[in-house]
């Protein structure tokens, strides 16, 4: 208490008094006309403030406005009527999305079931993979041969997803053996894994390969590209470590349990936050390059959706809007609860 | 007990050769798949026996590929969108990056925050797709038409990437630019002489991250440019395929290739100019990987 006194009381010796001290008289100065001082700060630095302006109008623009136009989904929604001028129709699309029962309810939770699913799956076997694949990185002693490695298994990441799923329909097409199926689907009914007629009507036609499809290729797209973070992360571990560990009798798999997978956890964490942050944001892009009206059962996801209804032949925004808004609220609880869990439980944490 | 290490050592050692060696080829046939697969000639391909290398070796495919006009046009396209996109982004990321950088700018945290919440919370497809519509038509009032400056200016800011570049532009020490300060340089000098040269290869990095998304760019380039004769290469690669793989075409097919060859040939011309620069960019690419804006 007396130090914060001291802070901005300075003691008068002459007159015996404490008077206030100048640099508070600063403060309380800057207080009273704050925006004044603001003002003066600006111009007088001016230059800084210029630098900044196109950014800022950048994201107003094109992040910001969208917000402003999902507010849609609380509205009655008419496309010739700005949002502004709407009526405020409160949770009427919320309501008919998730209790309609008409077939757009079916819809839009068959998709959110679908995108928790694709997203859940993603976690499950996309995450694990590049930690493992850093972890056969790291038993390559010889440089040369683990750039090798580390360049193909990188390669599918510099395809766009246009020609990532391009590839992938083609290796999977539909055909007959006299009109060019896909070689994937010929090599599986070669090899008797799936019928004739399922290996004829092609993989991307058949909803029950849409999950499959759409992991591994994603393993196949990513997994190398990711598993750089965690490579760096145990290379970085000091070879006293493992000397440590070998000399207290650990073999290599105590070695992998008691000194690898500890130095690389911070890492692990904070991996896993970005990916169950991102876990509803589902990349449209791919889905929508990949699925087909055969495969909605296990394909649509809530973008998706939103992107039929809201932009396709009699387009509703308003119902769109309303599912892209649950879906992102979700999203960003998410974020933030892994975040926080995150941050309480190992002091490291995204933002 | 030594003993028991070196055998532990040598089968995880046999394991991670051989699953990685098996990894590696899957990542890499589907290449090799579509190379013969463009090259090979039409009985061989439609009766799937090419299943590593090309057989009744033709040209056609490419030959047909590169006669068409559509086809250059949608490269030029393409580089068009990803040099003036890149330019744009990194000139905005670059300056607003500096600012947000400097300790002494006011509502520093609003700024962030301002940034920081575009990655949680994104208003969606539609939502966007409104806001293209109505942007367009400002662009429309002021003379500019071509759909292909709205996609330029509108799309590819990302805030990680400004993140990255802030977090560069504040490990540059204060000294530097003070002693550049007392020699009269001017904000924009310091920026210049000072900030770029000594995060150069942050700068590369972010400049590559946007080059590659612009690159890559499908959905809003074929949702906003409504002139087929702009559409980037991705669009004209997806327009094909849906083109040549309608069950009409194929039935009327009366080439020396099969309709798929050309598919290949379109694949295989779009990756091979990325694998020709991928040496150059790799080491950038990897680095770009180790988080930005992590706080521990």
């Amino acid at each position: 208490m007396k130090d914060r006194a001291a802070d901005f009381l300075e003691f008068d010796r002459e007159a015996q008094v404490y008077r206030i001290s100048p640099e508070q008289a600063v403060r309380d100065d800057v207080e009273k006309h704050y925006w004044r001082h603001v003002g003066v700060t600006i111009l007088k630095d001016w230059r800084l403030y210029i630098m900044l302006v196109p950014m800022l109008l950048v994201f107003l623009f094109w992040r910001y406005f969208p917000m402003y136009e999902l507010l849609g989904c609380f509205k009655v929604s008419d496309d010739v009527v700005p949002v502004s001028q709407q009526l405020f129709s409160g949770f009427s699309y919320f309501r008919r999305l998730l209790a309609g029962g008409d077939q757009l309810s079916t819809d839009f939770w068959r998709a959110l079931r679908n995108t928790f699913i694709l997203s859940f799956y993603g976690l499950c076997f996309g995450f694990p993979i590049p930690i493992i694949l850093a972890l056969f990185f790291n038993e390559i002693r010889s440089n040369a041969a683990r750039s090798v490695y580390q360049v193909l298994t990188y390669l599918p990441k510099f395809m766009s997803t246009v020609v990532m799923t391009s590839l992938v329909t083609m290796l999977v097409k539909q055909g007959s053996l006299t009109t060019g199926m896909g070689i994937i689907n010929q090599a599986l009914s070669n090899l008797g894994l799936i019928s004739g007629e399922v290996a004829n009507a092609g993989l991307l036609n058949n909803p029950s390969f849409f999950r499959s499809i759409y992991q591994i290729s994603g393993i196949w797209e990513g997994a190398g590209y990711d598993s750089i973070v965690f490579f760096a992360a145990i290379i970085a571990i000091s070879p006293t470590s493992y000397e440590a560990a070998q000399i207290d009798g650990a073999d290599k798999w105590a070695q992998m349990r008691y000194v690898v997978l500890p130095s690389i956890l911070s890492t692990i964490v904070i991996m896993l936050i970005t990916r169950i942050g991102s876990l509803l944001n589902i990349g449209y892009e791919k889905v929508l390059l990949l699925y087909n009206t055969n495969t909605y059962v296990t394909a649509d996801v809530v973008s998706t959706l939103a992107n039929r209804v809201g932009m396709g032949n009699n387009p509703q925004p308003g119902v769109a809007a309303a599912a892209e808004m649950m879906n992102n609220v979700i999203g960003m609880l998410l974020v933030i609860g892994a975040n926080t869990i995150a941050r309480k439980a190992s002091n490291t944490s995204l933002y | 007990m030594k003993r028991k290490l070196e055998i532990s050592e040598l089968i995880f050692k046999i394991i991670s050769y051989t699953l990685l060696t098996v990894f590696a080829l899957c990542c890499l046939y589907p290449f090799v798949y579509a190379v013969s697969a463009s090259l090979s000639g039409r009985a061989a391909v439609e009766y799937g026996s090419v299943v590593l290398f090309p057989k009744d070796v033709q040209f056609d495919a490419f030959a047909r590929m590169f006669g068409d006009n559509m086809f250059w046009n949608a490269y030029s396209n393409t580089l068009f969108l990803t040099l003036y996109g890149t330019l744009w982004s990194m000139l905005t990321a670059i300056l607003g990056a500096y600012a947000l950088s400097k300790r002494r700018l006011l509502f520093r945290k609003f700024f962030n925050f301002f940034l920081v919440f575009t990655m949680w919370f994104s208003a969606g497809i539609v939502p966007q797709y409104l806001n293209y519509l109505a942007t367009r038509d400002v662009f429309r009032v002021f003379g500019i038409q071509d759909d292909k400056w709205l996609v330029v200016i509108a799309m590819g800011m990302a805030a990680m990437n400004i993140i990255l570049l802030r977090n560069a532009f504040e490990g540059v020490p204060s000294e530097i630019e003070e002693a550049a300060i007392v020699d009269g340089a001017s904000e924009f000098q310091v920026l210049s002489t000072v900030y770029i040269p000594m995060s150069k290869s942050t700068i590369a990095t972010v400049a590559l991250f946007f080059a590659i998304s612009r690159w890559n760019g499908y959905f809003w380039a074929r949702q906003m440019i409504s002139n087929s004769n702009e559409h980037p290469l991705q669009v004209f690669i997806r327009l094909r395929l849906e083109q040549y793989t309608d069950p009409e075409i194929i039935a009327g097919w009366s080439e020396t290739f099969a309709s798929d060859s050309v598919i290949y040939a379109l694949i295989v011309c779009s990756i091979v100019p990325i694998l020709i620069i991928y040496p150059f960019i790799q080491k950038y690419f990897a680095k770009g990987v180790n988080v930005g804006g992590v706080k521990e």
